[in-house]
């Protein structure tokens, strides 16, 4: 076998399955077998869902959380019946309930790290698409047609492809193969196997992703046509050089998660390595100061915008705000400042560390601001030169193509690829040595909980499965590409709006 | 520049093992006793620190387990679950959620404002206050670097009765009378507790806490002759029977419950002591706002308005919520052109810091608080000690006031920075102007009207 760099190389976007990193997946079924099993290994030939795995002639530990659940188990040609030692007992993983919150319940985490494992939809009864907020994403569905109105469509050729330079300007024309990129994480918020796993994942879809206020460690070099580099608030780690190392470059105005209120990295995560690329002392506390102290109006931003135009004359100038009430206005401000990308956070958006009272209360949801802003947008007649992009609680593939039928062009992300890596929302992200799970951490030893190639598949698996999903919702509403899809919201439907609104779960067949 | 306010805050740990939101079921039985088991690679040491708490009669771990689910997914013979505490899940009410009251006890520990990583984890929106979100400034609007840096935001509110103009006579001398007010450091007085298993030293923690805060205190008038020492910050409630004038006039602000001859009794309170300043209360229903009303237009000075201790309307069935009394009263205000004379504290159902801001957004100029002080002390809102069923679970009647205080002066202190927090998002720098600034407040019912209600029609109530 020849030796492969993955620190270079970008994978190819194929599924490989990707188990659990720890000894025991998490799924909504436990599957007990008690000392009476005699290793007859029946189970193994009758399970579908390989939950069996023998070695050796010894039943290893079953694979729970790939199970169908009790009624499978009972059935006459399934595990529990076929156990001559009736050794095998099925039901309900209790751990399950203290897992995940109403945003990201158990089963979205559970669902998106079955897709992460396998590139598909899980089988189970397990909600995919929505989480539990009451609200927004979660009361919208699609409302599809009894039977797809464009049957001659290549479901495999339907176009998830978006562009972001939609002026004609002399600047590069980019063009991402699905409708979404990665949002900015840092490095010190993150670490670097988590970064680049991201990165070479939303590489291997043609994509890109944003490297946070973090600059712009060496270990991203190659990868620089797939990466956004921030300039935010604090100027950490921005450089002439890293400005005209890539493709796209994002201001961070605002943070949808924390309003503002400036970035925030605690002492204990500015490792040696942080710090040398940020430029400050290992052990020290990062705050990003609110707002640019350059920018006053919308004349300074402009300057901005020129600025980063002047040194790298190729790049396409992306902008992030958060989503105040005139987040209309400002959304046109950007546009006449020249800006190619206006990306819209959220309110309920994620991040590394945040006060609560922030992250719950201050701006509104993404939901009313990107019919907010595509109006404004529209009325204003600059829709169609202008690519927007919005982040801020975007979960699943159904948040994406919701919130592209509400009016954007693209999504950005983070929190899900996190989960895809096993993050399981513990929301202790910011204290100490960061993340147990070793993803959100720059603690050594934690980092070491995860290798590179196995992170980048699992990212990978989830995305081919999230375009997918995208390529049987456009199919099941007769479109051959996502473009079509843009402020399309008469294929959606409100709960609190109508009464009969039919059940989107696309792995119930089309009629 | 005036001194910056700061509330000085230090740990205070909990007299009583908090209870916690989930716990670690752990069976013993079929322990392979390993030698490399995950609880000794615990990244907590949750199985090294813990140990045996007479106090529960039960293990500790569950105080110190963060949730990663790494020895729930580690251990080779699954011996290990994690589970929702049902302990938990029943304290509080739907106002008071396990949540606050989780967060309420950490704030008044350790004084410190929740923060924490990942994004918001809770409901797309909810009732009463869950239904607005506060308003940011993005990049046009000017600096507040007020929070960690060199401008400071001032969170100062004067109460009182103020003049709608000056008046000058023919020579250009002051004619207005000067009018008394009362300027409290932060827009929070402490109110008459609802209930509670309350003691002297409860009162007493309370008058500590509101004497260091520069804050004042609502305190009924029995207890208040016992807190002579903190005369300065206690307001003593005299209900509607007339009261020992000469000795109440020795305050620098009272509170009368509302009755037909209010504003007399008010006035014979301010012949007896013309800087005093006298507050009505009210029940915060709505059919008493046109009362309130002609209170304001009379020359009441301070209105208070007071909900239940869930936030709605006392005793009124289908209740709305406080938020909405308050945009009411605070609309009448200003219809009648009285809004800058009247000064209206809300209160009742003020459960987190964000209410604070959001009440005064609606358009109060400051709030009450009473239950939080009650959580700081580590109360479980089991209301047990109104409704009968046991003693109090934490014994709060017998807590040391210096505790107590500081316990009161932790949560304040993070409620403070909090309020920081959200007014330097907002770009405002004086808590003065909150008060109705109702252009830096969406609410939820017009955004969906104004997006999915255009898009889809008509809500299915």
């Amino acid at each position: 076998m020849h030796y492969k760099n993955v620190w270079n190389e970008v994978p190819r976007p194929e599924v490989v399955k990707t188990p659990s990193r720890f000894r025991r997946g998490l799924g909504k079924y436990a599957v007990m077998v008690s000392e009476a099993c005699n290793n007859c290994l029946k189970c193994v030939a009758v399970c579908p869902e390989k939950v069996f795995e023998e070695r050796g002639g010894k039943l290893l530990p079953p694979h729970d959380h790939l199970c169908l659940g009790v009624e499978c188990s009972l059935k006459s040609n399934r595990c529990a019946r076929n156990c001559p030692t009736a050794a095998i007992r099925v039901g309900m993983n209790p751990s399950t309930r203290a897992m995940g919150d109403k945003r990201w319940t158990a089963d979205l985490l559970m669902s998106t790290w079955y897709m992460a494992e396998t590139g598909r939809l899980p089988k189970t009864d397990l909600e995919y698409r929505t989480g539990d907020s009451g609200g927004g994403f979660d009361k919208l569905r699609f409302r599809f047609p009894r039977r797809p109105p464009r049957p001659d469509l290549d479901k495999e050729t339907i176009d998830t492809s978006i562009t972001l330079n939609k002026r004609n300007d002399s600047r590069l024309k980019i063009d991402i193969g699905m409708p979404v990129y990665g949002g900015g994480m840092s490095f010190g918020s993150i670490s670097q196997i988590t970064m680049l796993s991201r990165i070479r994942a939303f590489a291997a879809m043609n994509s890109f992703t944003c490297t946070g206020e973090g600059g712009y460690p060496e270990a991203l070099y190659p990868f620089d046509d797939h990466i956004i580099t921030q300039v935010a608030t604090g100027l950490f780690g921005v450089r002439e050089e890293t400005i005209q190392r890539v493709k796209i470059v994002e201001f961070k105005y605002a943070q949808g998660a924390k309003p503002g209120l400036g970035g925030h990295l605690l002492g204990d995560k500015v490792t040696e390595a942080v710090a040398r690329i940020r430029e400050t002392v290992p052990g020290s506390s990062l705050f990003s100061p609110f707002p640019f102290h350059s920018v006053y109006s919308v004349e300074d931003h402009k300057k901005h915008v020129d600025w980063i135009k002047a040194i790298n004359t190729r790049c396409l100038v992306s902008v992030k705000v958060s989503t105040p009430t005139d987040v209309d206005m400002v959304a046109v401000g950007s546009y006449y400042a020249g800006a190619h990308i206006i990306h819209l956070d959220g309110s309920y958006g994620g991040t590394g560390a945040a006060p609560d009272v922030a992250k719950k209360n201050i701006a509104m949801p993404i939901e009313y601001a990107i019919s907010k802003v595509h109006n404004f947008l529209v009325d204003e007649g600059v829709r169609d030169e202008i690519t927007l992009i919005v982040s801020g609680g975007a979960r699943t593939a159904f948040d994406i193509a919701k919130a592209i039928a509400l009016g954007a062009d693209g999504v950005v992300t983070g929190t899900s690829e996190l989960v895809a890596l096993e993050c399981l929302r513990c929301h202790n992200c910011e204290s100490g040595r960061g993340c147990a799970r070793g993803i959100a951490t720059t603690d050594r030893e934690l980092t070491g909980l995860m290798d590179l190639e196995w992170g980048s598949q699992r990212i990978v698996n989830m995305f081919l499965c999230w375009r997918d999903q995208l390529r049987e919702i456009l199919y099941r509403l007769g479109m051959s590409s996502v473009r079509e899809l843009v402020g399309r919201t008469d294929v959606l439907a409100h709960l609190d709006y109508s009464k009969d609104v039919p059940d989107d779960d696309i792995r119930k067949p089309a009629e | 520049m005036p001194k910056k306010y700061h509330i000085n805050v230090a740990n205070t740990p909990n007299r009583f093992p908090i209870v916690g939101r989930s716990g670690i079921v752990d069976w013993g039985e079929g322990c392979l006793k390993c030698a490399v088991c995950v609880k000794w690679e615990c990244v907590y040491d949750a199985y090294r620190k813990r140990t045996f708490s007479p106090e529960i009669m039960a293990d500790t771990i569950d105080q110190i387990c963060k949730d990663c689910f790494r020895c729930v997914q580690g251990c080779p013979k699954r011996l290990i679950h994690k589970t929702l505490n049902p302990e938990w899940e029943a304290l509080g009410d739907d106002v008071f959620t396990p949540e606050i009251i989780t967060a309420t006890w950490n704030q008044a520990e350790t004084g410190k404002i929740p923060v924490s990583g990942a994004g918001y984890g809770g409901a797309y929106s909810g009732a009463g206050f869950d239904s607005m979100w506060t308003d940011m400034s993005e990049i046009v609007r000017p600096t507040r670097d007020g929070i960690h840096g060199r401008e400071y935001i001032s969170t100062v509110i004067d109460v009182g009765r103020r003049h709608a103009r000056l008046r000058f006579d023919a020579e250009g001398r002051l004619e207005s009378p000067s009018v008394p007010s009362v300027r409290v450091p932060l827009p929070i007085v402490f109110d008459l507790l609802p209930f509670g298993d309350l003691s002297p030293a409860v009162w007493k923690a309370m008058a500590l806490a509101a004497t260091r805060l520069g804050t004042r205190m609502i305190v009924p008038e029995a207890e208040a002759r016992t807190l002579e020492d903190h005369r300065e910050a206690l307001v003593p409630f005299l209900g509607t029977v007339t009261s020992d004038v000469k000795w109440a006039a020795r305050f620098t602000m009272v509170e009368l419950e509302d009755s037909a001859d209010v504003l007399d009794k008010s006035a014979a309170l301010k012949q007896a002591n013309p800087d005093l300043i006298v507050c009505i209360r009210l029940e915060a229903r709505s059919a008493n706002v046109p009362r309130a009303l002609e209170l304001a237009e009379n020359g009441a000075e301070v209105i208070h308005l007071v909900a239940d201790a869930r936030g709605y309307e006392p005793g009124v069935e289908s209740s709305v919520h406080l938020k909405d009394v308050i945009r009411s009263f605070h609309a009448g205000l200003v219809e009648k052109g009285l809004r800058d004379e009247v000064t209206f504290m809300a209160g009742g159902g003020i459960a987190m810091a964000e209410h604070v801001v959001k009440a005064m957004l609606c358009g109060a100029n400051l709030v009450t608080v009473d239950v939080p002080l009650l959580i700081s002390l580590e109360c479980r809102v089991c209301r047990r000690c109104i409704e009968g069923g046991g003693d109090c679970p934490v014994e709060i009647s017998r807590i040391a006031p210096a505790w107590g205080a500081a316990r009161m002066v932790n949560l304040m202190g993070a409620w403070h920075n909090q309020l920081l927090e959200m007014m330097g998002a907002m770009g405002i720098r004086e808590a003065r102007r909150l008060r109705g600034e109702q252009g830096r407040v969406m609410f939820f019912e017009d955004l969906e009207a104004d997006t999915f209600g255009k898009l889809f029609g008509q809500a299915d109530a």
